[in-house]
């Protein structure tokens, strides 16, 4: 008996990602997620500019690679060409949060009927470990070597509060996966975010509290140990906005 | 013969965009092309067909990029300082190798410059549209009617090689208004199994991308790329010759600036200078051969242009500096007068160019 196989939305190769970096596990979710919903045939995939960069070599359905941080637009673009589309993108934190502020916004103020997984680390991967948006105060990255200090560069974005106030925006949460019941959690919202879509109920962010061992000079078990004392304190879990939840009076 | 209706040169342009088969339109507003926007906010929702207005000119491109990967017919339209904006998304056009439609109704420049017609964009669209290798099909309409029909073919080319077909317009094209026959013809259609629409579970996963960490294969990307290009040189590259056979000073312009320059080549033939226009339509691929087979029976040649001198780089690179170029030009939203370009025309009759 088969208890545990690769999902069929991911495809049979070697991830390329750091020993114990989580997009690994936030892959296999999202990879769930389009498996038990039934939708790889019709799911586009949108990838991001940095440590995702290859996600359109990893997801079984069809992908496109965007520009750094507009994903949100070529996301859009796709979804207005053929609306029966399920479209996603799955971006960073710089890719998101920093170069892609604009599209992010806007395309959640549209009320665009696509779904963002929005993949926290604190950190720019890909490019070697610099100071992220979503950076800690204090914390110490290769273009922030003394620590964050907020009174130079200012304060780490929060995503999911700043669209909380975007009225077009139907559905945001943020979740962790630094431990099985947070990744469990994790699921079920990338799910319900998927689910959402295929009803055409709008915009729906996931943002995805994950490690960076590499660049935080951490081994996999303390980062995921740092994730939970330092990230999620400053990054609270929940549901930050769910509409149709909000109306059910839920 | 189709009836003819009196239509503003963008409304031309976006009707056009219509009969062509375009249903989605993505742009920011900017002077002075912004009736092009107006006019399919109007029509878009008419037709079932998409009209978005980006947060920006960058968004929009990438909006672009969204549907050109979807395979469909997609159109944006900016004027200078926007196109230069849209230049990451061109170079990912280009990477990418899909076909999309790009308008720039050109005004005076550098920075926010001026909001009056101008040519100054010419290297930008020839040469420097955006990062890496790469090319644009570029074409330069000279009337209402060309508005519409170029953007029809460009359509059809951009389709037909995979990549972005830019009308570089001026703001004079742009606003003026003439008798326009919107008979454009059948609509071709061609393979799109590359776009991504969903597998289906039928086939395996389409990647759209422009990125390899491996030189050999980004090498050969390029030279693939390059390769299409060499028959779009061989194939596609159309010109305009007035009284251009027998020329002995020959007039190269496009857009309103050859407008004024047949009026000043009939005011030379009168005055028994024998001057001709050869007109690009196509500004890449750039007509080498026809310039230079004008160059055997030319003594010199006229580029008249509304910039500093640009296309001009382009005309005596054709005919290898072999006869001397006089330059005429007006910037900033000027346009030359045809008696200013009638005395270019005598001074290079006269000294055969020698004072160049």
């Amino acid at each position: 008996m088969i208890v545990f196989e690769r999902p069929k939305a991911l495809a049979d190769v070697k991830l390329h990602y750091c020993p114990g970096c989580t997009h690994g596990i936030i892959h296999r979710l999202v990879a769930e997620a389009i498996d038990e919903l039934g939708i790889e045939g019709r799911t586009i995939g949108i990838a991001p500019v940095g440590c995702s960069v290859f996600a359109y070599n990893y997801f079984n359905c069809d992908m496109v690679e965007a520009a750094h941080g507009r994903a949100p637009a070529v996301a859009t673009g796709v979804k207005r060409a053929n609306p029966d589309n399920i479209v996603f993108t799955y971006q960073g934190d710089g890719d998101l949060a920093a170069i892609g502020t604009a599209e992010t916004v806007h395309s959640a103020a549209r009320g665009e009927n696509i779904t963002i997984i929005f993949v926290n680390n604190a950190i720019y991967g890909m490019t070697g470990g610099q100071m992220a948006p979503t950076t800690l105060p204090g914390q110490v990255t290769q273009t922030s070597p003394y620590g964050r200090k907020v009174e130079s560069v200012g304060y780490p974005l929060r995503v999911c509060e700043l669209l909380s106030n975007v009225t077009g925006a139907t559905y945001l949460e943020r979740v962790a996966v630094n431990d099985v019941k947070n990744v469990r959690n994790a699921k079920r919202a990338i799910q319900k975010a998927f689910h959402y879509q295929m009803e055409g109920k709008g915009f729906s962010l996931i943002e995805v509290l994950s490690t960076c061992p590499t660049n935080w000079g951490l081994t996999p078990d303390k980062a995921l140990k740092w994730l939970e004392e330092n990230m999620i304190p400053y990054y609270p879990l929940g549901v930050y906005k769910d509409k149709y939840a909000e109306e059910a009076g839920k | 013969m189709a009836d003819k209706v009196l239509m503003k040169g963008n409304e031309a342009l976006a009707e056009a965009a219509i009969m062509a088969g375009c249903r989605h339109y993505f742009g920011y507003p900017i002077t002075p092309q912004t009736e092009v926007a107006a006019y399919l906010s109007k029509r878009m929702p008419q037709i079932g067909g998409t009209f978005l207005q980006a947060e920006s000119e960058i968004a929009a491109i990438n909006m672009v990029i969204g549907v050109a990967s979807a395979g469909k017919r997609v159109m944006t339209s900016s004027s200078s300082p926007g196109i230069s904006l849209k230049s990451e998304g061109l170079s990912y056009l280009a990477g990418c190798d899909l076909p999309a439609l790009v308008v720039n109704v050109q005004r005076g420049g550098p920075g926010l410059g001026g909001i009056q017609p101008s040519q100054s964009d010419y290297f930008q669209a020839t040469r420097g549209a955006g990062h890496g290798d790469f090319h644009m099909l570029v074409l330069a309409p000279a009337s209402v009617q060309e508005m519409a029909s170029l953007v029809f073919k460009g359509f059809d080319l951009a389709d037909k090689y995979r990549m972005t077909t830019m009308i570089l317009a001026d703001g004079t094209m742009g606003q003026m208004m003439e008798p326009v026959s919107l008979d454009m013809g059948e609509v071709q259609s061609y393979d799109k199994s590359w776009a991504v629409t969903g597998t289906q579970g039928k086939r395996r996963h389409n990647i759209v991308n422009s990125l390899s960490l491996l030189p050999e294969e980004l090498e050969q990307w390029n030279i693939a790329r390059y390769e299409r290009y060499h028959t779009i040189e061989e194939n596609e590259t159309m010109v305009e010759k007035f009284m251009a056979d027998d020329a002995e000073i020959v007039v190269v312009a496009f857009g309103v600036a050859a407008r004024v320059a047949r009026n000043a080549i009939v005011a030379a033939r009168e005055k028994g200078i024998k001057a001709g226009l050869i007109r690009p339509i196509t500004l890449w691929p750039f007509p080498k051969k026809q310039l230079r087979d004008a160059a055997k029976h030319a003594k010199a040649f006229v580029s008249v242009e509304l910039s500093m001198g640009q296309m001009i780089e382009d005309v005596e690179l054709s005919i290898r500096c072999a006869r001397p170029v006089l330059l005429c030009s007006r910037v900033g939203g000027m346009i030359p007068t045809p008696e200013e370009v009638l005395a270019k025309i005598e001074e290079a009759a006269r000294t055969g160019g020698d004072e160049a």
